[in-house]
C-alpha cells in the first residue's frame, strides 16, 4: 500500500509539473491575469498618483474601497471567471485539442489523474488571485504614512486581514474549482450553465438562509474580514442571515470540492476518447 | 483465455446507432499481426478497445490477463502509437517521452535514460530538443513512436505507424517492428499500405464495415478464399506447350499465357496437389524458371474478400 502511495504521489507530481506550465504558459488564459490584476492596476494608479501629488491617504477609506471590490468583483466576477476559464478546460479543453490521449494512455489510475489536474487548476489560480490580491492590498498600505501602516498591520489586525483576504481567494478557487471541475464533464457546451451558476451566486443575498448555504460565495462572505452589504435598488430585497463561522465555512467550502472530486471521479472512470464527437 | 495473448470475446462497439465494431472474436498470438480494412472498417476502434480509450458496448477483452480499463496495470507493457496527430501544448520531443516516463512513476535519471534510448531508435536524437509543433508530418510519428516503445512494452499497438515516413525511415522503422516481434512480443498494425502489411505480417486481420471478414496467416486465409482460385505465375519458356499439358489436370480452372509472353498464369483450386504434380508435366524442352503464387498476398486477399474500391464484400 505505502508503495502504492508513492507511486501515486510520484504521478500526481508528474501531471502537476505538466498542468501548472500548461495552465500558466497558456495564450487563451491572458485574460484570466487581466481579471486578476485589473483591481491592482486600479488600486497601484490610485497609489502612485497620490503619491506623486503627495496626498495623505485614508486607510479606512481604502480599506472599505478593497472589500468592496473584493467582495463585489474578485470573488464573484474574477475568481468565479478565472475558475470557470482553468477548471473547465482540464479535461474539456484537451478534449477540443485532441491530445488528452496522452495521459490516458499512462499507467496512472484516472482518479489520480482528476486530483492531479484539479490540484494544478487549485495552484494555478491560487497563486494568481492571491497575488493579485497582494498586490492590490500592497498598493494600499503603499501611500498610507509607514507608522500607520505598521500600526494598522501589527496593532490594528490589519496583517490578520490581509492573510484573511488572500485566504479567502484561494478558498474560493478550491471552491469554485470542484464545481467547475464537473461541470466540465457534465455538459458538452457549458455556458449556460456556468450562467445559471453565475445568476445563482449573485441572487444569494436574496435567497432564504436554506438555500443561501447551497452557494460558494455564502461561505466566502463568511469569511472575508470586512463584510458590505448589498446595495441599489434591490437591496431591501436582502435576506440577512447569520453567517457560518468560519472554521465551519472552510470545512463547506473543502466539501463543495470533495464532492466536486467524487462526482469527476465517477465521470472520468467513464471517460472516451471520441475526438469525433466533440 | 490465457495470459500470453490478446483476446476478444464477442466484443461489440456502437456510437449511438452507428456501429463501430460487431461480434469481434480474436485471439491474437506474439509477433506482427496486422489489421486490414478501408476507412471505416473498425481499425482504430480495434486499437481504442485494446487500450481502454473506448469501452465495448458488450463483450469483454483481455490484454495479456489484465482488462483495458485497468491503466496502472496495462499500461505498465503496452505501449500505443495512436494515429491522433495533435500533443500537449508546447513540448518538445525530448519533453513529450520524458513526461511519460515520469507519468509511470520514472525517476529522473531513468526517465532521462530511457528517453534518450527511445529517441536514439526512431533516430531523432538531432530534433529532440525542439518543439513538436514544429515537426514534419514523419518526425511526428517518430517522436509518437518513440513514446510508444520507450518503456519496452510486450504489447505495441501501431496505429498506421508508417504514414507520413520517408522510404529511408520506413524501411527502418518496419525493421524494428521486425525486431521486436523477433523477441516475442505482440506488435500489432493498421496499415492501408498493403505490400508493406504483406511483407511485415505474421498474421492479418481483415476487417470491413465493422466485422472481421477473415484472421489467420495469409497464406491460410487466401486458402479459405474458395470463390477465388489460386492463381499461380510459372515462368518458363513455350508456356503455350505447358499449358497445353496442364489442361489434362483436373485440379486447375484455367491456364493462360502471360500478357509478356514469357509465362503462364494458372488458376487452381488445389495449389499443394498441382505443385506436386507440376514436375511430372514438364515437357521436354521447357525450362522452368519459377512457380510462384500471384495473388497468395494480403493485396489479393483485401481484394477478393472487401472488393477493389474498399468496399464491403
Amino acid at each position: 500500500m505505502n508503495s502504492n502511495w508513492s507511486l501515486w504521489r510520484g504521478q500526481v507530481l508528474a501531471i502537476l509539473r505538466l498542468e501548472i506550465k500548461k495552465n500558466f504558459l497558456a495564450k487563451r488564459g491572458l485574460w484570466i491575469y487581466l481579471l486578476a490584476a485589473a483591481p491592482a492596476v486600479l488600486m497601484w494608479t490610485h497609489a502612485l498618483m497620490n503619491l506623486r501629488d503627495h496626498r495623505v491617504c485614508d486607510l479606512g477609506h481604502d480599506n472599505l474601497i478593497f472589500a468592496t471590490i473584493f467582495q463585489f468583483f474578485y470573488l464573484r466576477l474574477a475568481v468565479f471567471f478565472g475558475c470557470v476559464g482553468v477548471f473547465l478546460n482540464l479535461f474539456r479543453g484537451e478534449m477540443l485539442e485532441k491530445s488528452l490521449h496522452y495521459y490516458l494512455l499512462t499507467p496512472v489510475r484516472r482518479v489520480v489523474l482528476l486530483v492531479g489536474k484539479y490540484l494544478a487548476g487549485v495552484i494555478t489560480t491560487s497563486i494568481i488571485f492571491c497575488t493579485g490580491t497582494a498586490l492590490t492590498l500592497a498598493a494600499i498600505l503603499v501611500h498610507v504614512p509607514r507608522n500607520a501602516a505598521e500600526q494598522y498591520l501589527f496593532a490594528g489586525g490589519g496583517l490578520g486581514h490581509v492573510l484573511t483576504y488572500i485566504a479567502t481567494a484561494a478558498l474560493a478557487c478550491i471552491g469554485y474549482g470542484g464545481v467547475f471541475l464537473v461541470m466540465g464533464f457534465l455538459f458538452r457546451n457549458p455556458v449556460v450553465p456556468v450562467v445559471l451558476v453565475l445568476l445563482w451566486e449573485a441572487a444569494n443575498p436574496f435567497l432564504p438562509t436554506l438555500l443561501k448555504r447551497l452557494s460558494v460565495i455564502f461561505y466566502l462572505h463568511s469569511l472575508i474580514p470586512i463584510s458590505v452589504p448589498a446595495q441599489g435598488d434591490f437591496a431591501f430585497l436582502a435576506i440577512l442571515g447569520t453567517p457560518t463561522p468560519a472554521y465551519l465555512a472552510v470545512l463547506s467550502l473543502l466539501l463543495i470540492a470533495l464532492a466536486g472530486l467524487w462526482l469527476g471521479a465517477r465521470q472520468v472512470r467513464k471517460l472516451e476518447i471520441n475526438y469525433g464527437t466533440e | 483465455m490465457n495470459g500470453h495473448e490478446i483476446t476478444f470475446e464477442n466484443v461489440s462497439r456502437f456510437y449511438g446507432d452507428v456501429l463501430g465494431v460487431n461480434r469481434v472474436n480474436l485471439a491474437i498470438p506474439p509477433g506482427i499481426t496486422s489489421l486490414v480494412g478501408p476507412n471505416g472498417s473498425g481499425k482504430t476502434t480495434l486499437m481504442n478497445l485494446m487500450t481502454g480509450l473506448l469501452r465495448p458496448t458488450q463483450g469483454r477483452i483481455d490484454i495479456l490477463g489484465v482488462q483495458p480499463h485497468d491503466p496502472e496495470r496495462l499500461f505498465r507493457f503496452v505501449g500505443y502509437c495512436t494515429q491522433y496527430d495533435s500533443f500537449p501544448r508546447g513540448m518538445t520531443g525530448y519533453q513529450f517521452v520524458y513526461s511519460y516516463l515520469r507519468l509511470h512513476g520514472k525517476p529522473h535519471a531513468e526517465a532521462d535514460e530511457m528517453t534518450w534510448r527511445a529517441i536514439n531508435r526512431v533516430k531523432l536524437a538531432d530534433a529532440a530538443a525542439r518543439k513538436i509543433a514544429g515537426y514534419s508530418k514523419g518526425m511526428r510519428q517518430r517522436i509518437k513512436l518513440a513514446q510508444a516503445i520507450c518503456h519496452d512494452p510486450t504489447v505495441l499497438v501501431l496505429d498506421e505507424p508508417l504514414n507520413g515516413l520517408d522510404p529511408l525511415v520506413r524501411a527502418e522503422t518496419i525493421a524494428l517492428f521486425r525486431s521486436l516481434a523477433e523477441t516475442g512480443k505482440h506488435v500489432i498494425i493498421s496499415s492501408h499500405i498493403l505490400h508493406e502489411v504483406d511483407a511485415i505480417s505474421d498474421q492479418v486481420i481483415l476487417l470491413s464495415s465493422g466485422y472481421v471478414v477473415a484472421e489467420g496467416q495469409i497464406h491460410g486465409v487466401r486458402t479459405e478464399v474458395e470463390d477465388h482460385p489460386m492463381q499461380i505465375l510459372i515462368r518458363c519458356s513455350r508456356p503455350g506447350a505447358l499449358a497445353s499439358r496442364i489442361f489434362e489436370l483436373d485440379t486447375v480452372v484455367e491456364a493462360r499465357v502471360h500478357n509478356d509472353g514469357k509465362g503462364l498464369l494458372v488458376r487452381t483450386r488445389e495449389p499443394d496437389r498441382f505443385y506436386l504434380m507440376l514436375n511430372r508435366l514438364v515437357v521436354d524442352g521447357v525450362d522452368l524458371e519459377s512457380v510462384a503464387p500471384a495473388d497468395d498476398d494480403v493485396n489479393s486477399v483485401y481484394e477478393y474478400l472487401i472488393g477493389p474500391d474498399g468496399g464491403s464484400i
